[in-house]
């Protein structure tokens, strides 16, 4: 559930580390050390199992300051909660709003003796106002595409869902990207706002919601706001870092052009630089929407209620065919609102042809059409009841055939797929978790100090050691190494798959188009929709888990690299060419060199990926920080749940600040920086 | 907000203090706010709280049904931002209802009349692969125990166990009663009845734990694991029942299923208050009424809709009082 960092640029500039060539000998001494110390080292038990005495009583200190922050925090005149529930109040004036228009209507009174008033938009009128959204912003295929999706929820009965789903992620997208863009600037202006964010964002990106639910829902109060906030929390930082890379990235000639004409600060900003980074900021937008969408099944937990709570029920009857059907609404509403966005972008870049001499019918034939539409269904909508509701005779599911088709794979290929599992299962992973799990930890910590002051100095050993001696310290080690066990493994495989299907649909147009749709639909697909099958398949356990890592984490190892194969330069290409290289060469001597520094990037996103997967599989059965996550939340331990979160984010930063350190060397080697 | 919570406890106090005095029946009228009812992911709990949201309309109270997380929801009871959660299940939500409760926000309305049962379950066609069975001793043959198990436990037998956050004490209870078996614990319900779909779909053995009500013990034909009945002494002195040294040699406690609430409604609507305290409802019933839900697709508001007509002396004895 995690999202693009996209800031590797920024870390390029980072001095290489001593020792180019020179690099195995430290490497092997270490090593030996290492293992030297990990098998005859057995005398010093307290570096194989942190003694209980010399933890660090985390979790009572971060309840306490949640408690202390809930109860009694205060600015004199008004406390933390009282902030907190005001900024609620704020949220739910439009959010009640857009959902009175979508899906209540506009109600008089409050609960079940409000009369209604006004009755919501018909579902005719809301797929009518999308598909000429669609036709003004992108054309008629634009608009063929918007408008199946949305005649998909009404034809599949899951319009009411939808709409309330819509409704929330209305009001959270919109605040998401603006308040992403406003930190992003800010980040881009004052480089010391930027070194106190990036750690801050890093932590809402790759803390599980879980565990800080409780909090949120005691500041925010119970329901569909306080779902917005955890969202906005999830779904703001890809934002904030692409605007912050984007404006850094605006070529040096448009500032130099904005200065001459004598922009002030704010036209600068405003007029200047936004627009010239629009294609990178629309990346972010993406994010927002597709994070968003990916909080639906939490925030339904929380009282958004909406498709989320449809797929939840659903798997609760294990009526798969069902909660495949809700999961796939939400697909549709990801994919619905994610092009709609991209091509009002394209199109505010583009030259008003509108001349001022055309009346006001033919300056504004949308919005009269919209208006028309609006107008002829309210009125129809009070005549005939299938105008303002989706008649249920015409609803269709198909929801059966796929419980027919998981019954059918299990009773004819249960045992073939239980030998395959049990053969990896007992050949690899189970010998690997043992493995793990007997280091000890001084002797990671140690060797991963030891890795950060190799691939970026001091700085990083420091901070690479620290936070791993914290994660032992405050008692996680041994959940920690069965996380990295898991994620790990998943990790290897998802790049094993992802790196060639990139690879193979770099260069094949058609191919590429169909790879896209499906890991957009692993990327907002609820992972709960296809975890049930799974279990029947596969039974509860690590191997369980480790497939629905991989078919989450596999989207980004695929996506970034494609993204750097298509970057490289055609000229180098061609010059491969004219000098006598097969295609292999090519791709191994010239392509896959050049690209890959996003393929490194594309290895961190997998990382991140699976380590946000850990509260999913954590529901299936296995022992990581991921049910410790979820143990907290359901004893309502915040402290407890806070200190596994933390430890989570901690492996994620570790992992994410390695890498990007052996990306930046590895431009630096070829030249690219 | 917390102020309010305050100003209602001490209030709260000087309230009953006034109704333990007086012997007048008078009393304030309910607020015409919304009470606004939990909705977890689960049929039986559905049924549960329409049915009391539909008797408290009928009462003339205004009703808003919220869908909440079983768990979550008690940050919203705590603080007054949801009201009422009709099933709480002694042997699932214990630790966060005695949590909320422990501050002083949660009240609990009592029973609902409801059981729930909670114990290792097997489907009849496994009788013929361990013929001993509903009784427990037939788990301890061996033969019987590698009927149950597969490639990572064996020869030991796999039982598969309900989320740990459940509890319940299985681990104990096999080394107390020297049973060849192991026991994996499930993440969620949803896997735990996914595994046994996929078992019974193929015919294929499992042991697991089952709780009821709930659809899977009318959909799958099988029998519960028949244990030494729980008593309190057999989970808290060695010395009772099979194994002098150990603890839990016996079977899960049934439990009750709670109704909790916030602690301001008993102020706020004095009048539904009572009704909710009052609300009784038994397993037979509910198991029929999730049957008609999950199983042959009615919707839940048709059948409430039925057993409201079908039992109108009850429920007016509940809001008369």
């Amino acid at each position: 559930m995690s999202a693009p960092t996209l800031d590797t640029g920024r870390r390029a500039a980072v001095s290489p580390a001593p020792g180019g060539r020179r690099l195995s000998l430290p490497w092997i001494a270490a090593l030996v050390l290492f293992v030297g110390f990990w098998l005859f080292g057995g005398a010093a038990k307290w570096a194989f199992d942190y003694p209980k005495a010399w933890q660090i009583p985390a979790q009572r200190w971060i309840g306490g300051a949640m408690k202390w922050l809930v109860d009694s925090a205060s600015f004199g005149l008004f406390t933390f909660t009282d902030l907190t529930r005001f900024v609620a109040s704020v949220i739910e004036v439009p959010y009640r709003l857009v959902l009175s228009l979508l899906s209540t209507g506009f109600l008089s009174g409050q609960g079940s003796n409000a009369v209604e008033l006004f009755p919501p938009l018909s579902w005719i009128a809301v797929i009518a106002l999308v598909t000429l959204m669609g036709l003004h912003a992108g054309g008629r295929r634009l608009a063929l595409l918007v408008f199946l999706c949305f005649a998909f929820l009404a034809v599949f009965g899951q319009w009411n869902s939808a709409m309330v789903t819509l409704a929330s992620i209305l009001i959270a997208a919109p605040l998401g990207i603006i308040g992403g863009l406003l930190l992003g600037i800010a980040a881009y202006r004052w480089p010391r706002f930027e070194k106190a964010l990036t750690p801050v964002l890093d932590l809402m990106q790759t803390i599980p919601v879980f565990a800080y639910l409780v909090p949120i829902l005691i500041l925010f109060g119970f329901g569909p706001t306080a779902a917005i906030v955890a969202t906005l929390i999830y779904a703001m930082p890809p934002m904030t870092r692409v605007t912050a890379l984007a404006l850094r990235l605006v070529p040096d000639e448009y500032r130099d052009l904005g200065r001459m004409i004598g922009c002030t600060r704010r036209q600068m900003t405003w007029r200047v630089l936004v627009p010239s980074a629009r294609d990178s900021l629309m990346v972010g937008v993406n994010q927002v929407i597709m994070l968003s969408l990916n909080m639906v099944i939490i925030a339904s937990m929380i009282g958004a209620g909406g498709l989320g709570f449809d797929v939840l029920a659903a798997l609760r009857r294990l009526d798969i065919g069902a909660g495949l059907e809700s999961g796939v609404a939400i697909v549709v509403l990801a994919v619905a609102l994610d092009r709609l966005s991209q091509a009002y972008a394209v199109k505010a870049g583009a030259p008003h042809k509108a001349r001022a001499s055309d009346t006001f019918l033919a300056r504004h034939p949308y919005t009269l059409a919209a208006a028309a539409v609006v107008a002829l269904t309210v009125l129809a909508g009070l005549a005939l009841p299938a105008v303002q509701r989706y008649p249920e005779a015409l609803q269709v599911s198909v929801g059966g055939i796929f419980s027919e088709i998981i019954r059918w794979i299990n009773v004819n290929f249960f045992d073939a797929l239980e030998a395959f599992k049990n053969a990896i299962l007992l050949n690899v992973l189970v010998p690997l978790k043992r493995l793990l799990g007997g280091l000890p930890w001084l002797g990671v910590a140690a060797l991963l100090a030891f890795a950060g002051w190799r691939l970026g100095g001091l700085r990083l050993a420091a901070l690479v050691g620290a936070l791993s001696f914290l994660i032992a310290a405050t008692g996680q080690w041994e959940k920690a190494t069965i996380t990295v066990y898991l994620c790990g493994i998943s990790v290897l495989i998802a790049s094993l798959i992802g790196i060639p299907i990139g690879i193979l649909s770099a260069e094949r147009e058609r191919l590429w188009r169909w790879v896209r749709v499906i890991i957009d639909t692993l990327q907002t697909l609820p992972s709960f929709v296809y975890l049930m099958p799974v279990v029947m398949l596969f039974r509860v356990g690590d191997f369980t888990a480790l497939i629905a890592i991989v078919a989450y984490s596999v989207v980004p190892a695929i996506r970034y690299t494609v993204l750097g194969l298509e970057k490289v330069d055609p000229r180098l290409i061609e010059a491969g060419r004219a000098m006598g290289c097969t295609r292999m060469q090519i791709l191994t001597r010239i392509k896959l060199k050049l690209a890959l520094p996003e393929i490194l990037l594309g290895l961190n996103q997998t990382i991140m990926f699976a380590l946000s997967m850990l509260v999913i599989t954590a529901l299936v059965g296995t022992r990581d920080l991921g049910q410790e996550v979820y143990i907290a939340l359901t004893k309502a331990d915040t402290g407890r749940g806070l200190v596994a979160g933390l430890a989570v984010a901690f492996i994620a930063i570790i992992a994410d600040r390695l890498i990007s350190a052996g990306a930046a060397r590895a431009r630096v080697r070829l030249g690219l920086a | 907000m917390f102020l309010r919570n305050r100003m209602t406890t001490t209030a709260l106090g000087a309230l009953a203090f006034s109704l333990a005095l007086s012997l007048s029946p008078a009393r304030a009228e309910d607020s015409p706010d919304p009470i606004k009812l939990t909705l977890h992911d689960w049929t039986g709990q559905l049924i549960t709280t329409h049915i009391m949201g539909e008797v408290l309309k009928k009462a003339g109270n205004n009703v808003q049904y919220v869908q909440a997380d079983y768990l979550a929801q008690f940050a919203g009871l705590e603080t007054g931002d949801l009201d009422v959660a009709m099933e709480m299940w002694e042997t699932t939500g214990r630790e966060a209802m005695d949590a909320g409760i422990a501050t002083g926000k949660v009240e609990n309305f009592g029973p609902t009349g409801m059981q729930a049962k909670e114990e290792w379950w097997f489907p009849e066609y496994m009788k013929e692969k361990c013929p001993g069975l509903p009784n427990w001793e037939a788990l301890k043959d061996e033969k019987c125990a590698e009927a149950f198990s597969t490639a990572e436990t064996a020869p030991k037998g796999r039982y598969l166990g309900g989320p740990v956050t459940w509890g319940g004490f299985d681990d104990e209870r096999v080394e107390a009663l020297g049973l060849p078996f192991e026991v994996i614990h499930a993440g969620t319900d949803a896997a735990l009845f996914a595994e046994l779909e996929s078992a019974y779909q193929r015919q294929a053995p499992i042991l697991l734990w089952i709780y009821a009500p709930h659809w899977a013990p009318v959909k799958y034909k099988g029998e519960w694991v028949q244990f030494p009945e729980y008593t309190k002494e057999c989970y808290e002195d060695p010395s009772w029942g099979s194994n002098p040294d150990m603890t839990y040699d016996c079977g899960k406690p049934h439990g009750e299923i709670w109704k909790v609430g916030w602690i301001g409604v008993k102020d706020k609507w004095p009048k539904a208050y009572e009704a909710i305290k009052a609300f009784k409802i038994d397993n037979d019933e509910m198991g029929q009424m999730i049957t008609k839900v999950d199983l042959d697709g009615q919707t839940v508001d048709a059948v409430v809709a039925e057993w409201m007509a079908a039992n109108e002396a009850r429920w007016s004895g509940w809001i008369k009082k």
